[in-house]
């Protein structure tokens, strides 16, 4: 233990510098994810389990053909890739769905939130970052479990719904998937900063992607059938899909962006409450 | 230099900080002292941004909190409640925070070396002790070299070693130049480490003046009379200008009269006395004196102002 100071001249580093440059607080907001084992385990699990269910699921897919009925084959076959993709994601965005609230809550349960604004006292430049950061890292996680997921899912359904990444909508769809992955993410985040409490906004969350869907579904006629499609979730993964389905109200391009604004949504009112309420 | 200026705050319906105006100078350790639950937390939370006040401002050298541009250069902040990762080492905590101020890593080195925290600098923060979790907090706040220093109840959980080795890291830090403001609810420690006080109760400042004058005012003498006849006695004393307390059927405590004088006082009036005992306060309870009529729990006898002589006595309660 020493008492000396590693520098002794008070002020001497108070010179005027640029304000708030964004670069060193991506560099932070890099280092906080990295440097929380949980968080780093959770992205390889869902890297792993994906490509499991991938195969898993398509897998029995192809054991069960014969005895599937003829509509469900001629689904599959309509579009392969959500049929690849679905089965890995469906599980993973649950994940996400955690990790993106997760990624703010454990600030306030913990008391980093106050460390971190008092680093970055204007705030919102605090939240922007972790957000480019964790959408960026959801991102490339998802696309690496993406593509491999596509490929071992192509050739598992090869001989009964053959599907190449050069056919149409296809390497938008997988590469879609990271995407819808990444805004989910963020949408996660979003409502955790709304929160600031990791089970409620773990409960929001999940409300949103897996309640509200069929609850909407039960909306009678046209209602039911917009409400349902502008949900953020299932406007989102349209993305993931080739082409639009004869029963979709959106293209795939149309969902993403209804799902980008609900999430712009959420982010700006957590940005503004964030900057509002005493931390 | 840090400035607040009727700085007021509540929280629900409950006031924690009413029209607070204090001056904190550089070059000194400055001691913000008050009784649990008076505000000193809710002050600082104030000073730091991290709350809006609902009247005044407070600025740290000359701009408040949320202008300063790498603030953690300038201001180097120990909070009460721990602000810490608990999932992530002491060294990546500090090196998240040097990031954002653009500080290179050997910073994050010095200071681990400066809190004395090498060998657990690559161990989770969840599984430190308070006393090393109040290292890392020093150690975050020294990040920046900043120029002034708020630290919450630097010495809460550090042993006694630990306590002497904050205690002489703040002196040097205001020898250096810098300012040092410093809460706690302990006198003592206060008084061995602060120059200047500011002493708040229930959200208001008491006292602003340094702690000699604080000490001297603080732990004047008194005398403690026992008699039969207390009742008149002390309508007798507080005519000549004594301040007295008096517990219920108890003793009188007196100031402003020494022991000989309210003997002669008492024969006088041919008064029996049972007992003549002078008296000298510690610090502590001088300041709990001080605080009392301030107190936001606690159970109190009559005090009757020491600044203020009052004739009330037998008195049942808070004025």
């Amino acid at each position: 233990m020493t008492t000396a100071p590693a520098t002794t001249h008070p002020g001497l580093a108070t010179t005027t510098r640029a304000r708030h440059p964004f670069g060193p607080l991506l560099s932070s907001e890099w280092t906080k994810i990295r440097s929380v084992r949980s968080t780093v385990w959770a992205l390889v699990l869902l890297v792993v389990l994906t490509l499991g269910f991938t195969v898993l699921i398509n897998g029995l897919t192809v054991a069960q053909w014969n005895k599937t009925d003829a509509s469900q084959r001629a689904d599959i076959q309509a579009d392969p890739v959500w049929q690849i993709l679905g089965a890995g994601f469906q599980l993973s965005q649950l994940t996400i769905c955690v990790l993106g609230v997760m990624v703010i809550t454990s600030e306030y349960s913990t008391g980093m939130i106050r460390a971190s604004l008092l680093a970055v006292p204007t705030r919102i430049p605090m939240l922007a970052a972790k957000s480019v950061v964790f959408a960026l890292l959801v991102f490339i996680v998802g696309e690496i479990a993406a593509f491999p997921s596509f490929f071992i899912g192509a050739s598992i359904l090869h001989k009964h719904a053959p599907v190449a990444l050069s056919d149409p909508g296809v390497l938008r769809a997988v590469i879609g998937a990271g995407l819808y992955l990444a805004v989910l993410g963020l949408f996660a985040l979003a409502i955790g900063a709304l929160v600031r409490h990791t089970a409620g906004g773990i409960t929001g969350v999940i409300g949103f992607v897996l309640v509200l869907a069929p609850l909407a579904q039960l909306l009678p006629g046209s209602l039911g059938r917009h409400v349902h499609a502008y949900l953020p979730s299932e406007a989102g993964h349209l993305i993931a899909r080739a082409h639009r389905g004869p029963d979709d109200l959106l293209s795939p391009w149309q969902g993403f962006g209804v799902f980008c604004l609900w999430t712009a949504l959420l982010l700006a009112a957590a940005m503004y409450l964030l900057v509002r309420r005493d931390a | 230099m840090i400035e607040a200026r009727d700085l007021s705050k509540h929280y629900g319906d409950k006031l924690a900080v009413d029209h607070l105006s204090f001056t904190v100078e550089p070059g000194q350790v400055t001691g913000f002292l008050g009784p649990n639950g008076a505000g000193k937390s809710t002050t600082m939370r104030l000073i730091l941004g991290l709350d809006r006040p609902d009247t005044g401002s407070a600025t740290i050298a000359g701009k408040p909190y949320r202008e300063l541009s790498e603030p953690l250069r300038t201001v180097g902040a120990l909070l009460e409640a721990k602000a810490v990762h608990t999932g992530r080492t002491a060294y990546n905590h500090l090196l998240v925070l040097a990031q954002t101020q653009q500080l290179p890593r050997r910073r994050v080195d010095e200071v681990i070396d400066l809190v004395g925290l090498h060998s657990v600098a690559r161990k989770r923060a969840g599984g430190f002790s308070l006393g090393m979790g109040q290292r890392l907090g020093i150690a975050a706040a020294m990040l920046g070299d900043p120029e002034v220093l708020v630290l919450d109840e630097p010495v809460n959980g550090l042993d006694p070693e630990g306590i002497l080795w904050i205690r002489n890291l703040m002196k040097q830090l205001a020898a250096e130049g810098r300012t040092v403001f410093v809460s706690s609810h302990l006198m003592n420690e206060m008084a061995v480490t602060a120059e200047h006080l500011v002493v708040i109760g229930r959200g208001k400042v008491i006292a602003d003046c340094t702690t000699k004058e604080f000490i001297e005012r603080s732990s004047e003498r008194s005398v403690l009379v026992k008699s039969p006849d207390a009742g008149r006695l002390a309508e007798v004393l507080v005519a000549e200008g004594a301040a007295v307390t008096a517990a219920d059927g108890g003793p009188l405590t007196v100031r402003h009269l020494e022991a000989p004088r309210i003997g002669e006082l008492a024969a006088r009036e041919g008064l029996i006395l049972h007992e003549l005992a002078p008296q000298r306060a510690s610090l502590e309870a001088a300041f709990m004196e001080l605080t009392r009529e301030s107190l936001e729990y606690g159970e109190h006898g009559p005090v009757h102002g020491s600044t203020a002589p009052t004739g009330r006595r037998h008195g049942g309660g808070q004025p």
